[in-house]
């Protein structure tokens, strides 16, 4: 059975009440985790807030930084600054430049694009050449495909359409994600998955994007942020006495 | 003969939702999503309603159960109200399903 996991589910930090309800629908819809970003200067009481109001449900907790950079100068600063801190570091890509850095730079795990800015969506043949060979997924959030008016929505799904079936090509994994800001815009996994027949993706492919994409990246990123992790295939299995010579 | 698939649904809104206020919400998803072409292909018909406990059964061609799903996800306000309409599950026949979802059994 498939555990799913919502990447995106947007809690407000200032109204823990409301967090709460959001993360409880989270359990009660069938997700086994949710990815909940948080401002980069987010305090540890915060963060153990939330964690605690996750397991007290059973729902794994994923921390989560969405990177908003102006310039590349300023993406390798914040990368260097908040990658060992988070999770998931998803980077919102408002230029070409930072588009295509992002996609390339093996600390990105996933690239957004806005959502109703259709000048500002970069995800093309080159986009997806360079988050193939490092490992960047392709975000989609539903939130804005729910909220849209009806040209923006036939522009949406345009746009999602033509760059799904790029990632496909290039075999970008794409993370589908609900993006919700409120209990009533979050939807059980398979209906996401349904909303994606929209733009042209297969059920299987879009379960997979709901399930295994998104917890393949945080297995990955765990590990790394372990102590035992040392470099890409090696880690500490023992330490103590028994280990010297 | 057309395939049918039957829709266990729950409905999700701050205030009452009667029985015309959904269909009117389930067919303009429908339509606005299809246009009429394509909510003419579904066959979606409301099986039954309860007010009270917010379930509803519906009946779509199987051929169209993607867009009805679809179609009812971006539900997102019923009269104005916030509102969401979730699928707890998808059956051949009413029988299996009324087996699968006692929830939104209702007769």
């Amino acid at each position: 059975m498939k555990k799913f996991l919502d990447l995106h589910l947007r809690v407000p930090l200032d109204d823990f009440d409301l967090a709460e309800r959001m993360i409880k629908k989270a359990s009660t819809l069938g997700y086994s985790g949710v990815g909940i970003p948080l401002p980069t200067y987010a305090s540890d009481e915060t963060v153990s807030k939330l964690r605690q109001l996750c397991d007290a449900v059973g729902v794994d907790f994923v921390t989560r930084a969405d990177l908003f950079p102006k310039s590349i100068n300023e993406l390798l600063s914040q990368l260097r600054r908040f990658r060992r801190k988070f999770e998931i570091i998803s980077v919102a890509c408002l230029s070409k430049a930072v588009a295509r850095q992002a996609a390339k730079d093996r600390r990105v795990d996933v690239v957004s694009f806005p959502a109703t800015d259709f000048k500002k969506r970069f995800f093309d043949v080159a986009e997806a050449e360079l988050a193939a060979s490092a490992l960047a997924s392709f975000e989609v959030d539903l939130f804005p495909f729910l909220s849209a008016s009806s040209f923006e929505r036939v522009r949406l799904l345009s746009c999602l359409r033509r760059e799904v079936a790029l990632a496909e090509k290039f075999q970008v994994p794409v993370i589908v994600s609900s993006g919700a800001t409120g209990e009533f815009l979050m939807r059980m996994p398979r209906d996401l998955a349904a909303v994606c027949f929209l733009f042209d993706m297969p059920l299987p492919r879009a379960l997979d994007a709901l399930s295994s994409y998104p917890w393949t990246i945080i297995k990955r990123n765990r590990a790394k942020l372990s102590q035992k992790f040392v470099a890409p295939g090696i880690r500490v299995v023992r330490r103590g006495k028994d280990c010297e010579e | 003969m057309t395939r049918r698939r039957y829709l266990a649904v729950k409905i999700e809104s701050t205030q009452p939702v009667d029985e015309t206020e959904f269909k009117r919400a389930i067919w303009g998803a429908v339509s606005r999503v299809f246009g009429e072409y394509g909510a003419s292909k579904t066959g979606l018909v409301v099986i039954d309603y309860d007010e009270n406990k917010h379930y509803s059964t519906l009946r779509c061609a199987n051929a169209a159960l993607e867009m009805v799903r679809a179609s009812l996800a971006s539900i997102t306000e019923i009269n104005a109200k916030p509102a969401a309409v979730h699928t707890l599950g998808v059956s051949g026949t009413l029988k299996s399903l009324r087996t699968n979802f006692p929830s939104a059994n209702q007769k």
